[in-house]
């Protein structure tokens, strides 16, 4: 019986923040993970909710790994992720009115969020509960660090605000300071997460692409 | 039928699924490598769009909207599924792709061996899902107007697609600085394509 925590556990959790990260390593989950990062708030409940849907999902299909007929696998799972977005989607609506509200649609795209089925098929299906466990909270970790850096600098640059309040001094717009409304836009996203991508591979160097 | 191609219009440049919304960027990514594979999942995405988004548009009419089972007996007219529609979408859309893949075998093998793989991959295609929900959520009044916004969609993927293959396949000749090679250098292609697209929202439809 090896310890909880054991090194190789710890690396399932640390992995996915940096070397193995789902956005931008195994490019996965990207398409929700745009749109919704105009503002922090959002990303933040966005991040959690993927955080439980990932965890305890991963928990679900490895517990029931053994069981599951492998033909009708992608059923299966598709199934247990649906019935968590469907549980996270009624809790968000009962006690986060706003926010479910502005994330729409995104919140039932976490069904179809590739991290999810990739995790699912890649780790879960071969591996026993905990670290199943410890690799969903480690990829969802991974996937909201970057949710959360992309919404800090679009929030900070495209509206002058963290979290809804306000950081830059009046006497800054008054001196002529202007928010930059490009950052609002939606292709924003994609360029500052480029950006992210190349500070990430210049530190990283074996991370780098043939082409 | 003006109407109609407003949305199918609207739906290709202006709500573009790819620019406007990021729905289905994973298998963007990942299959925009050259043009050929990529017009052949452009065009499945079209197919499967044509076909969910007016299937799931009876389906939510019909079974999943507050009060839309009162055509069984009125008693079951207050019935609210809608929580519901998650898991309904998801098993239409797993199984109509099985269904295009089936027809398509039929009657069409030469289109069916070149869009090949790409069909099972496409239910877990979130331009998929998220078609079905922006229908849900813009309540579209007859199947007509669903069925011209999800082939709109679809091309607007398509286009989407097939512009940034286009462009990858000739930034292989281009000397991009190595951090930012392959994956970096694509996400910011896109972000500069999407700007571009933004200049078709001024058009008033």
């Amino acid at each position: 019986m090896e310890p909880l925590f054991s090194t190789k556990n710890l690396k399932l959790l640390k992995e996915p923040l940096n070397d193995n990260n789902p956005i931008t390593v195994q490019v996965l989950g990207i398409c929700s993970a745009l749109a919704i990062t105009v503002q922090l708030k959002p990303s933040i409940v966005m991040a959690l909710s993927v955080l439980v849907v990932l965890a305890i999902s991963n928990v679900v299909i490895s517990l029931l790994r053994k069981m599951i007929p492998p033909r009708i696998r992608i059923i299966v799972q598709l199934v247990v992720i649906a019935a968590m977005v469907i549980l996270v989607d009624e809790v968000l609506q009962a006690y986060a009115y706003d926010v479910s509200k502005q994330l729409s649609v995104f919140v039932g795209l976490i069904i179809t969020n590739c991290i999810i089925m990739g995790r699912l098929e890649a780790f879960a299906m071969a591996n026993k509960p905990w670290p199943a466990f410890l690799d969903g909270i480690g990829n969802a970790a991974g996937y909201g660090v970057i949710l959360i850096i992309v919404a800090f600098f679009r929030e900070l640059l495209g509206s002058g605000t963290i979290y809804g309040l306000q950081v830059i001094p009046d006497s800054f717009y008054e001196a002529g300071y202007a928010n930059n409304g490009l950052m609002i836009l939606p292709p924003m996203a994609l360029v500052v997460v480029g950006l992210i991508i190349w500070i990430q591979r210049g530190k990283n160097q074996k991370l780098i692409e043939e082409n | 039928m003006e109407n109609l191609v407003n949305i199918f219009v609207k739906s290709i440049f202006i709500d573009n699924m790819i620019f406007a919304y990021f729905l289905g960027m994973c298998s963007y990514l990942a299959v925009s490598k050259t043009v050929k594979t990529s017009t052949g999942l452009g065009i499945a995405v079209i197919f499967v769009l044509g076909f969910t988004v007016p299937v799931d548009f009876l389906l939510q009419k019909y079974v999943l909207a507050e009060g839309a089972l009162a055509w069984l007996s009125p008693s079951l007219a207050d019935v609210d599924l809608s929580f519901l529609s998650f898991i309904m979408f998801i098993a239409i859309i797993a199984s109509m792709v099985q269904l295009v893949e089936m027809i398509i075998e039929k009657f069409s093998p030469a289109l069916y061996s070149s869009l090949g793989i790409f069909l099972p991959l496409i239910a877990v295609n979130c331009a998929i899902l998220g078609g079905s929900l922006f229908m849900q959520e813009r309540e579209y009044a007859n199947i007509a107007e669903a069925t011209s916004f999800g082939l709109g969609s679809g091309v607007g993927w398509f286009l989407a697609i097939v512009g940034i293959a286009a462009i990858r396949e000739k930034i292989k000749y281009s000397n991009v600085p190595a951090p930012l090679r392959g994956l970096g250098i694509t996400f910011i292609i896109t972000g500069l394509m999407g700007i571009a697209f933004m200049s078709f929202m001024g058009i008033k439809l």
